[in-house]
């Protein structure tokens, strides 16, 4: 019999801060095992070797922000069977997209003595704004689990069960008391996407959108009781809708509406 | 003339992306460049406008490595300027929330993606067929590190606990004494690390660097302290800017930095080592020792020796605070903004890190800076490379890349953090 080919993986960087790329090396009980299951043909933070495309499955971090990369995207498109974008930055442009709001020529004074050496793109834009994706993992930074249940449902031909409920249902399935309603803390979660588990309000704290507005979310609703109960300023709406997923479309049409 | 070139478009088992061009033009050695092509984000102009309050959890997405030394500058640089002071429990768990991240990213670094340059492997992965135990062990450890982020932070990347003036919700005397197992066994596997990683093979590389870190008069520092080197620097953080220049050249996003009036200086865990060799809890000490250290290390190819004792440190620190832990009676303390400029300095795994920040009566962000260590680090890791490869000119080209590539790693450099970073290019003319 021959030996079983293992499928290809491969992990691509753009913007970002590495931190879901890390998502799979911080899988320290799954590790060893994923690594059973795949071959890690492209994965430069974890591994020197490389291994030509094509490759089955490519996970994508990051966001387009130079010329170079809006390239670079399109050859990593051709050579990946299945492409999956992970993280805020790859699936909404990330924190760098609050650009999108100003002129990049001004950040770049700001940053760099000497901005003639600094090549830019006007826009911080999500990877599927360049290439087809084939699923789009949120997150910043992603779900470890959701991860390992994403390569496992492409490895093996099937959809991924990622939920696309809100926060909410977790907090209710977490039998956790609603920190809007019983302590008057601004929270997104009823516009945001599942997939921390509730995490902040577990905490005592406001969910801020990690993973990005939720499937048909009514930003504005909730726009309106934060400004009419919670008494939120309208500048403190517009922040709070302009952090890591300020260019997921939901998010921004409706920080635009209030920012004029 | 004949001319050769060592390249290298893109630096593996680095976080983030960076490449490496050495070029040698007639038997000599002509240049020799570290380039960091990380593309940039600048954080520093959208935080202008920003609330104070939101500087933790936004400057901690430069990394998601170590996010903790980006939340804990941002926290006490606003808390410098509300003139805010926060009680000891409270100052502790930073502390404990700090030791967990040295756990995860030391061993991550030494482990995951520098001990393979010594066994000559390609990664952990290969390493681990022949070395299974060493590594799982690692695996275990590391994730003990990232227990104590989970816990006090909530995640081990962008924890979201983190505020100005404390935490949104501090655990309980049980939830601590909890993880006190986790921690002695972590303590125990941290000794033989220390024992694995002593057993590679060294290179003979002995430099003359400028150590630079914070030093405080209690412990080895993490979230405090002056601003110290071996070379006679000892200011307050607030004098940063005056010691510390930076430089923006053409083949790097990241802004070299320079000593005021002096050459490239060193942070990171041998700097801390070296000036703070006495603080260090007993059993780090002692596995210093075994390991053959002295009270000062200046081969930068033993850091991974030190990153171990280090983790050593950490663990017993962990276990300290744990055991010492009493519950505040609020998690924060309320701070009410006012117009100043206040500075965060701590010490990320990688060595210091700097923010400045100004803001308005209102809270709001009207400057930001921020140095990560590896952009402080690049100017020095340019001369090691310089010193390394000048006498190893007749070496063939794959065995200078894979020490150079190796020398790079001896700084666990963070790209991401320091766009604001690896490709090796051998050129031979």
């Amino acid at each position: 019999m021959q030996p079983k080919v293992k499928p290809k993986l491969a992990v691509w960087k753009f913007a970002s801060c590495d931190g879901c790329q890390l998502s799979l090396l911080d899988c320290e009980d799954e590790l060893l095992d994923v690594v059973g299951a795949v071959e890690l043909a492209y994965f430069p933070e974890a591994t020197k070797s490389v291994v030509d495309g094509p490759y089955d499955v490519s996970l994508v971090e990051g966001s387009i922000t130079t010329p170079h990369d809006a390239e670079r995207i399109h050859q990593i498109r051709r050579e990946s069977k299945v492409l999956v974008t992970i993280g805020a930055c790859a699936t909404s442009g990330g924190i760098q997209a609050l650009r999108n709001f100003a002129n990049v020529e001004s950040f770049t004074r700001i940053v760099y003595a000497a901005p003639q050496y600094i090549d830019t793109l006007k826009k911080s834009t999500p990877i599927g704004d360049h290439v087809r994706v084939d699923f789009e993992l949120r997150g910043c930074p992603i779900n470890q689990y959701q991860l390992l249940e994403v390569i496992n449902a492409f490895l093996n031909g099937r959809k991924p069960n990622i939920p696309t409920y809100s926060v909410c249902v977790e907090c209710k399935r977490r039998g956790l008391s609603c920190v809007m309603v019983s302590q008057g803390t601004p929270c997104l979660g009823p516009v945001t996407q599942a997939g921390c588990d509730a995490l902040c309000p577990s905490y005592n704290r406001g969910c801020y959108a990690c993973f990005g507005p939720k499937e048909s979310a009514n930003v504005p609703s909730l726009s309106q009781w934060w400004r009419s109960s919670l008494d939120v300023r309208r500048e403190d709406l517009v922040r709070s809708l302009r952090t890591f997923n300020s260019g997921a479309t939901d998010f921004e049409r409706e920080s635009i509406r209030h920012a004029n | 003339m004949r001319t050769r070139t060592i390249n290298v478009d893109y630096l593996a088992r680095v976080e983030g992306e960076g490449a490496l061009r050495i070029d040698i033009k007639g038997g000599r050695l002509d240049d020799v460049k570290f380039r960091i092509f990380e593309p940039p984000r600048f954080f520093e102009a959208f935080l202008r406008g920003r609330n104070y309050t939101e500087a933790p959890d936004i400057t901690a997405r430069i990394c998601g490595i170590c996010p903790v030394a980006y939340l804990m500058g941002a926290v006490h640089a606003m808390e410098m300027i509300g003139g805010v002071t926060v009680p000891t429990p409270i100052r502790n768990l930073r502390r404990l929330l700090y030791c967990g991240e040295w756990i995860e990213s030391h061993i991550l670094h030494m482990a995951m993606l520098h001990a393979p340059d010594f066994l000559k492997y390609p990664d952990a992965i290969a390493m681990a067929q022949d070395h299974p135990d060493e590594v799982k062990m690692a695996l275990k450890l590391k994730k003990i590190g990232n227990d104590v982020m989970k816990l006090l932070g909530g995640r081990e990347i962008h924890p979201i606990n983190v505020r100005v003036g404390g935490f949104y919700r501090v655990p309980t005397r049980r939830e601590m004494r909890a993880m006190m197992d986790d921690l002695k066994w972590a303590l125990d596997a941290s000794i033989k690390m220390v024992k694995f990683v002593t057993s590679l093979p060294f290179l003979e590389f002995e430099q003359d660097y400028e150590f630079v870190c914070l030093k405080h008069p209690d412990e080895y520092p993490l979230n405090e302290g002056r601003l110290v080197s071996n070379n006679g620097m000892d200011v307050p953080i607030s004098e940063y800017d005056a010691v510390l220049i930076e430089k923006h050249v053409p083949h790097s996003t990241a802004l070299h930095t320079y000593v005021n009036g002096g050459g490239t200086c060193h942070v990171g865990p041998l700097a801390r080592y070296s000036i703070n060799y006495d603080q260090l809890t007993p059993l780090a000490k002692e596995a210093a020792k075994d390991a053959g250290l002295g009270e000062t290390c200046r081969n930068p190819f033993q850091s991974i020796i030190v990153r171990g004792v280090e983790t050593v440190f950490a663990c017993e620190e962990a276990i300290r605070l744990v055991e010492e832990y009493e519950e505040p009676d609020r998690p924060f303390v309320q701070m009410e903004p006012r117009a100043g400029t206040g500075y965060g300095c701590t010490e990320a795994p990688r060595g210091i890190c700097y923010h400045r920040y100004t803001i308005d009566d209102a809270g709001l962000i009207q400057d930001a800076k921020i140095v990560s260590p590896t952009a402080v680090n690049q100017k020095v890791i340019e001369k090691d490379l310089w010193h390394y490869v000048e006498p190893n000119l007749d070496r063939p080209d794959d065995e200078l890349q894979w020490e150079c590539e190796q020398a790079i790693r001896n700084y666990d450099p963070c790209i991401s953090c320091s766009a604001h970073f690896l490709k090796l290019e051998v050129n031979r003319s």
